[in-house]
């Protein structure tokens, strides 16, 4: 019989895992916290909350327009008597679904190019010179244009709201990966000057599996980080455009959609832009907030202090 | 470090010849027709007739080549004739925009004043407030002052400047009724009364923007400073001595302005991004909105034109940024 020997004292405490690091270091920054209970506040205002506000954002009741807040309508109503309330969270729907979408898409993008730029030498030099061309091009102008080119032909294709959804996301996809791809590739290549890759390559593991099991988990870290920008960066443009009156149609409602229409009625109700310009504007900042508590705590040159 | 530079000259202009193509190529899917807008009475072997005046008939190879002749050789030597008054050869044809039927160029000539103005002043205010706040934050680290000013740096680059807008006018023009809501462009400043009126309706704008810029570029400025001070250059120049000012604000400032300069350098042609969306809340006739209504009009030359400016501009503060870089930094040059 085989008795296991109790460890001494030191071995005895319980292990702890890397995330549970990064997340004792994460609570130590108060505003990445508060960002993180913001932006969940919002996700579920904006998943549950038209179960529980029940008024159609669509709904259209003229005799009650132009109203200022009441206990019927708590952010009041707008010029054909709609819910501002009902209205805010259906649009934060669409505007988070956009941003989130958009930025996995170009989490996705970038984390391919720059994971194949980095490991496979030959790729490197074109996949950069072509991600060098991509920062070259003036993004703003081009969304424009090609809003202006496709919203018709998609829509026409696929339905109004649907087609307008994918396009925006598709073209803040495709513009917005450069940076992941730049800062992943530069980590794929310092981490495959270390040993265990080298061992790694020694018994023969193919490409593809070195790839999946050895690098990616390994750059996650800055992965996060910049999907946390990129949400940050995706809902900021989809409202710069909604805003220019180029993004989602009046009757399908986005954050950014709803201040440009505020804007109309700028001298007559000046606190309606109120609502869906704190909506961008604090989401977007407990988003960047828990960006920079992601980055401290996945820095292990911070973390361990 | 001449070699690199001139190197990195030639290299930029491929690029730019591709991105003009890439921007070509994409204007020429538009199915938007340029006759669209004319009353419905004219027939419409006539309306055939205008779209083949507006070159619309030609292949789209001779369409893009010509329009690279127009763009790169003729429109500089017209710059060249007027600024200097030479005449070199006759007429040349110039990119015409099919809205107003007048050089495109002519336009953006028209238009370049209030956006320089708006814009320039707001990104050299941007950088004159960034600075010595990053310098403080950083000098004196998680302080009261640190802790207000990283807040406020990330408010100010958070909330789009559309928002910050359209609040300054709710409070500075709906409410105290202090400064107009629309940039007026026809306003000449002659006196010292319409002096004041100028600047009473370039404060909002030109705040907004600088707000944004001073925002990003003291974040920057504050992390390189914070870089620097633990360097083992600035414990020699304090145990040798110098004056506490003269280690920050001379070691120690000098060098951390090196990548803020870079950065600074690849901001500008943001800064003439974005602005389209502050000109286009301040209603400021400039570039930006000569774009959207080029967009929403389908007018394709100046639409190519202007994108091909705001592209030529990245590039050129890109190479900028890069030479920048090395002549500001021994260590880093390129040779």
């Amino acid at each position: 019989m085989t008795e296991i020997t109790p460890a001494p004292d030191t071995d005895l405490r319980p292990p702890r895992s890397q995330w549970l690091d990064v997340w004792d270091q994460f609570k130590t920054h108060r505003g990445a916290l508060w960002g993180m209970g913001f932006f969940v506040v919002v996700l579920l205002a904006v998943t549950i909350g038209p179960y529980l506000w029940t008024i159609e954002a669509q709904f259209i009741d003229i005799r009650a327009r132009n109203q200022g807040p009441s206990f019927a309508h708590p952010f009041g109503t707008d010029q054909l008597g709609r819910d501002t309330l009902s209205r805010v969270l259906a649009g934060g729907r669409v505007s988070l679904a956009v941003g989130i979408t958009a930025m996995l898409l170009a989490l996705g993008l970038g984390t391919l190019i720059g994971v194949i730029a980095g490991y496979f030498k030959k790729l490197d030099g074109p996949l950069m010179r072509f991600t060098d061309l991509f920062l070259a091009l003036p993004l703003l102008p081009l969304l424009l244009v090609i809003i202006m080119l496709f919203r018709d032909t998609l829509r026409a294709a696929v339905g109004p709201e649907t087609g307008i959804f994918i396009l925006i996301v598709l073209i803040i996809g495709i513009t917005s990966w450069m940076q992941t791809a730049r800062i992943v590739r530069g980590d794929v290549l310092a981490l495959k000057e270390r040993e265990f890759v080298l061992a790694s390559y020694s018994i023969g593991t193919p490409a593809r599996r070195m790839i999946l099991r050895h690098v990616l988990p390994n750059v996650l870290s800055p992965i996060m980080v910049s999907a946390t920008l990129g949400i940050a960066n995706a809902i900021i443009t989809e409202s710069a455009l909604s805003f220019l009156g180029l993004g989602f149609p009046s009757d399908f409602p986005t954050w950014g959609r709803l201040l440009f229409d505020s804007t109309d009625y700028l001298q007559q109700y000046p606190e309606r832009v109120l609502w869906p310009g704190l909506a961008i504007s604090l989401t977007v900042l407990s988003v960047n907030y828990i960006g920079d508590g992601l980055r401290d705590a996945l820095d292990p040159r911070i973390r361990g202090r | 470090m001449f070699n690199y530079t001139i190197r990195r000259s030639l290299l930029a202009v491929p690029t730019l010849l591709l991105i003009s193509l890439i921007i070509f190529l994409l204007l020429d899917l538009a199915p938007s027709d340029p006759t669209a807008n004319l009353p419905l009475t004219i027939p419409p072997e006539v309306r055939e007739k205008i779209r083949q005046s507006l070159g619309l008939g030609d292949p789209i190879y001779i369409r893009y080549i010509l329009w690279c002749k127009q763009f790169f050789i003729n429109e500089p030597l017209n710059i060249l004739e007027h600024i200097f008054g030479w005449q070199i050869g006759g007429d040349r044809l110039r990119v015409l925009s099919w809205q107003t039927r007048s050089p495109v160029v002519d336009l953006i000539v028209q238009r370049l004043p209030q956006t320089l103005w708006v814009v320039g002043l707001s990104y050299v205010l941007g950088i004159v407030i960034a600075v010595p706040i990053g310098v403080i934050s950083a000098y004196r680290q998680y302080s009261w002052f640190d802790q207000i000013g990283t807040f406020i740096s990330m408010v100010g680059f958070s909330v789009p400047t559309f928002f910050t807008g359209v609040l300054l006018i709710v409070i500075f023009s709906v409410w105290l009724g202090w400064f107009p809501s629309i940039y007026d462009t026809t306003h000449q400043v002659t006196d010292w009364s319409s002096f004041l009126v100028q600047v009473k309706q370039m404060i909002m704008p030109v705040s907004v923007l600088a707000l944004f810029n001073a925002a990003q570029i003291s974040r920057y400025m504050r992390a390189s400073m914070l870089d620097n001070l633990n360097q083992d250059y600035v414990r020699t120049a304090r145990a040798k001595g110098v004056r506490e000012r003269i280690v920050v604000l001379v070691h120690v400032l000098r060098n951390s302005l090196i990548p803020v300069t870079t950065v600074i350098a690849l901001g500008v042609p943001q800064v003439f991004g974005g602005a389209i969306i502050t000109e286009q809340v301040f209603k400021v006739n400039g570039l930006g909105q000569l774009l959207i209504i080029a967009i929403q009009g389908g007018d394709v030359p100046v639409v190519q034109t202007l994108t091909f400016i705001f592209a030529l501009l990245i590039v050129l503060f890109n190479l900028i940024a890069d030479v920048l870089y090395g002549v500001l930094d021994p260590r880093i040059r390129y040779d």
